[in-house]
């Protein structure tokens, strides 16, 4: 092994040379491994012949492209690692001095998000569809932020929050389709259904401990979701429910034309008419939302509720010990975790207009949840990242179409390998005995 | 009476495949302590190879069934388990000792990855297969109503029971299964000891991944339809079935299947098809309340 790489003169003293011979071995064992791995679904693949038959036809071009990827990647990857540490160690520093939240970085990094996020309507080069798109991104910090309460402050693993999110859509769609309420009147109370909800899936699930949470919350979004598809009387099951009413701007809609009696937004402020109206209109609604969303947990953080979430994440037997119900704190996490979901998805039903179980499976959980872990858990600045890096990614794969959910699911393994605290990997209490100089607490 | 048997009979061919599955993921919760998301898809997989070898089979002019099936059942574990030993490799290996977390959601993207790589390959349609064994007998008769145990159903039983015991052995008597043992005890302590704990968790993968590729085998033979998201719920019910039983424990894991397997065939039959996931996850969150470790597991002392 070692006359291989006697010839090679390392650019770095101090470390074992590149060892060729075995590292060229390594990559063509995966190289191998990947062959066998792609033959049989890769290199073989069904189709109907009809009749309900099927045919197979070969593609064994596609698994020796694929081990030669698996190959030329492995060894790649043994490369970077051996040659590229110097930029790799810049890197950390930056993430480790946003994680950090050093005082001279946190002021500045909010105010220019804040600034940025006011302002992308208005840029030059912003169009429709980078404001929807900020929408989406929104709804999904906005999720990020209300998950972050259960799981990363009081760490209780919720596989299943897209529940409340469906629950507080549907109560939306319902209110508006039977009783006429507006979306400003329906959004108090779709959180509040949702936080009814979050206490009654609390209840059973407090004596349970982390995996046996994320199957009971998994199957608890399930039931919601089958319910949903299933009660068509009330839901209108698969077709969902259509013609939800849209925001209205205090009490100007936004419409080409309105009935007897009512200003649109445009005629009072004397404006050309332009669909563009409402689309940016439901940006800042979900903006602010967010950001209310964002303060009432920063808020909560340092109330006694928010201090014994901490508290209880990180040890439940000393909490018991010092005096802490843990019942009424997992249930007002639970219960606060679901209304702010319940929000977003009134939020969504108005922004869509329409919805259908469809939107509430389990990806949306498992996104949701991938959007708190990937951040860096308990860290609002990290879930942002993580939003923005996982609704954009998608989005920038459509041109590859059908592998945009294939780059998603390789891009989450990926940046948990790369990651495994999460971005911003910070995980400080929000308390400490004795406070250190130059050093806020966390906000 | 002759209703309630025949559902019985469902139930329990049901349950022998939710059993098979729930194995995979009692065994690496019990070592590793943590939910293999990408399972289901594993099983998903398996179903698909089995297949892919049957039409491999039936072009290589191999028209002995029973020859077939042994061949494609072999064929089945062999890939599947390659596949298991990627999921491990690539998505558990390089976390291990990281935060609870990281691992779960990387199994969630593998599970995801795995799920568009077989759509995109094989297309989103339903896969049907011819069935390959038909007949059965008539067990009982009432009323015009028969009872039928069809071979298939003995097969998926008579087969669930045989690996089961061959696999309760392997853990019992073999070096392996001693070091797999001593490896859910307490992984650090076998790891001073000398035992290769990452190869263990590997094989434990790998053998998970075979007894998920025989289940998808079962499932392609007995219903004779599958697709590309047939793993997500089968793999949700299998992993309720490995809680109810008392997850870390293999003959929990069995239980679990085939109390899960008829509790949906029941609810089919009596209520309606519609809500049997809901029953299904209903009697699991009504276990974890009573008995929040499940039925044979052994409850967790919390130690300061």
């Amino acid at each position: 092994m070692t006359t291989a790489a006697s010839g090679f003169v390392s650019g770095n003293p101090g470390q074992p040379a590149f060892d060729w011979a075995a590292q060229v071995k390594d990559a063509a064992l995966a190289g191998l491994i990947a062959t066998l791995l792609a033959l049989p679904l890769m290199g073989l693949q069904t189709y109907d012949i009809g009749g309900g038959a099927l045919g197979i036809r070969t593609h064994f071009n596609w698994v020796a492209i694929a081990a030669a990827a698996v190959f030329a990647g492995r060894l790649a990857l043994h490369l970077a690692q051996r040659f590229g540490r110097g930029r790799h160690r810049h890197r950390e520093t930056l993430f480790t001095r946003l994680a950090t939240w050093d005082s001279r970085w946190a002021l500045p990094i909010t105010a220019a998000g804040i600034i940025i996020a006011v302002a992308l309507p208005f840029l030059p080069f912003s169009s429709r569809y980078l404001v929807d798109l900020g929408t989406t991104v929104l709804i999904y910090v906005m999720l990020g932020w209300g998950l972050n309460v259960v799981v990363g402050l009081a760490g209780l693993l919720d596989l299943g929050y897209v529940a409340f999110y469906a629950v507080g859509a549907y109560t939306f769609a319902l209110l508006a389709r039977d009783l006429g309420f507006s979306f400003w009147q329906a959004l108090p109370f779709s959180g509040l259904v949702a936080a009814s909800f979050g206490v009654i899936l609390g209840f059973p699930v407090l004596r349970l401990r982390g995996d046996y949470l994320a199957i009971v919350t998994l199957g608890f979004g399930e039931i919601i979701r089958i319910v949903l598809l299933n009660w068509s009387p009330v839901t209108g099951g698969p077709n969902g429910i259509s013609d939800i009413p849209r925001p209205s701007f205090l009490g100007l809609p936004f419409a080409r034309s309105a009935p007897e009696g009512v200003t649109t937004f445009h005629q009072f402020f004397g404006l050309e008419f332009s669909p563009d109206q409402r689309v940016v209109f439901i940006y800042f609604v979900i903006l602010a939302l967010a950001l209310l969303t964002n303060l009432f947990t920063l808020r909560l953080r340092r109330l006694p509720i928010g201090r014994a979430w901490e508290a209880l994440r990180e040890d439940e037997v000393a909490c018991r010990a010092l005096g802490i119900n843990p019942t009424n704190v997992k249930l007002s996490a639970f219960g606060i975790g679901a209304m702010l979901g319940g929000f977003a998805g009134c939020f969504f039903a108005t922004r869509q207009g329409f919805i259908s179980p469809e939107s509430f499976t389990f990806i949306e959980s498992a996104t949701i949840l991938a959007i708190v872990v990937l951040g860096g858990m308990g860290s609002q600045l990290g879930i942002v990242l993580a939003a923005i890096l996982l609704v954009t990614l998608p989005e920038l794969g459509r041109a590859f179409a059908e592998f945009r959910m294939l780059l998603f699911g390789a891009a989450m393994v990926a940046i948990m390998v790369w990651r495994p605290r999460g971005l911003l990997a910070h995980r400080e209490p929000s308390l400490r005995l004795v406070p250190r100089s130059r050093r806020h607490p966390l906000p | 009476m002759a209703y309630f048997l025949q559902q019985l009979i469902n139930g329990l061919t049901l349950g022998s495949i939710y059993g098979l599955i729930a194995i995979g993921y009692t065994m690496v919760y019990g070592i590793i302590g943590m939910i293999n998301f990408a399972h289901g898809e594993i099983y998903m997989i398996g179903a698909f190879i089995s297949i892919i070898a049957l039409l491999v089979l039936g072009l290589a002019g191999v028209s002995y069934v029973p020859l077939a099936l042994v061949l494609v059942l072999l064929t089945t574990m062999l890939f599947t388990a390659i596949y298991g030993w990627m999921v491990e490799r690539v998505a558990y290996r390089p976390l291990r000792g990281s935060h609870r977390l990281a691992p779960l959601i990387s199994a969630i993207g593998m599970s995801i990855f795995l799920q568009n790589y077989v759509q995109i390959l094989q297309g989103a349609r339903g896969k049907p297969v011819p069935p390959l064994i038909l007949g059965g007998f008539t067990v009982y008769q009432s009323d015009g109503f028969d009872v039928r145990l069809s071979y298939l159903q003995l097969l998926i039983m008579l087969v669930t029971l045989g690996l089961m015991a061959g696999f309760t052995t392997v853990i019992a008597t073999t070096s392996l299964g001693r070091a797999q043992r001593a490896c859910e005890q307490d992984l650090q302590m076998a790891a001073l000891l000398g035992v290769d704990v990452d190869r263990v968790i590997s094989t434990t993968f790998v053998m998970g991944a075979a007894l998920a590729a025989v289940a998808g085998f079962m499932v392609t033979l007995y219903y004779g339809v599958i697709d590309f998201f047939i793993g997500f719920l089968a793999g949700v019910k299998a992993f309720t079935a490995a809680v109810l039983g008392g997850i870390g424990s293999l003959p929990g894991a069995m239980l679990g299947g085939i109390l899960i397997g008829l509790i949906e065939a029941f609810w089919s039959g009596y209520f309606s098809v519609e809500y049997k996931d809901v029953s299904v996850f209903v009697v699991l969150i009504l276990v974890l309340v009573l008995r929040p470790t499940g039925l044979l597991g052994r409850p967790e002392l919390e130690k300061v």
